[in-house]
């Protein structure tokens, strides 16, 4: 069953340029090789609430995609498995949250045509 | 002796509070998705030390106050909201 998907993950800010690049660079092939991807967002370097392994700070990215339920475990496996990344969220969308995240891009896509 | 708890006199006026009839703002203003990425808009939900407000301090209906705590605890999971602080406003 092909749901769509919203996935976060928060990587240590210790790495350097390339190194986050490449990490984020095989999260995307694997996503986009399993599933189709529809968005994807870099927040870039965050300071976080409270502190995660001893770091205040830490490199998010997004990526919003749709893939069959399975695929989810084999995600997440990765996500355990790196250990560059501190912490992850997948979260399934449901129908408000589709149309509430295809308003936003529409919205950024008309800021950036101004 | 009885009469003089009738005109018992205030120091100061005593300040009714007008109850302002409480609505709840996702009804009113059609949100249907509370998202868990911006901090800004889950912290009218939370006090000072972080904590959730009750539904009867925001006034919002259980459905979306369940949207909203959902929301909240995803957002401390990625540390975009703390689990517990002081002086969060």
């Amino acid at each position: 069953m092909i749901n769509q998907y919203e996935t976060v993950f928060i990587a240590t800010p210790v790495l350097s340029e390339p190194q986050m690049k490449e990490t984020v660079e095989k999260f995307k092939k694997y996503i986009s090789e399993n599933g189709e991807l529809v968005h994807e967002e870099d927040w870039g370097l965050r300071k976080m609430a409270y502190s995660i392994q001893k770091k205040t700070t830490g490199f998010y990215h997004l990526f919003e995609f749709k893939a069959d339920g399975s695929f989810i475990n084999k995600l997440e496996t990765e996500y355990r498995r790196d250990e560059k990344i501190m912490r992850f969220l997948t979260f399934k969308m449901d129908k408000h949250a589709v149309a509430y995240s295809e308003k936003k891009r529409r919205e950024q896509e008309s800021k950036k045509e101004e | 002796m009885a009469q003089n708890n009738s005109e018992i006199r205030y120091l100061t006026p005593l300040a009714v509070e007008v109850k302002k009839k409480k609505y709840c703002r996702f009804l009113r203003s059609r949100i249907k998705y509370v998202d868990y990425k911006d901090p800004q808009f889950l912290k009218k939900f939370l006090n000072e030390q972080g904590k959730i407000l009750p539904r009867r301090l925001t006034g919002t209906s259980l459905k979306y106050h369940r949207k909203v705590a959902q929301a909240v605890k995803r957002a401390r999971h990625l540390a975009l909201l703390p689990y517990v602080t002081d002086m969060m406003k």
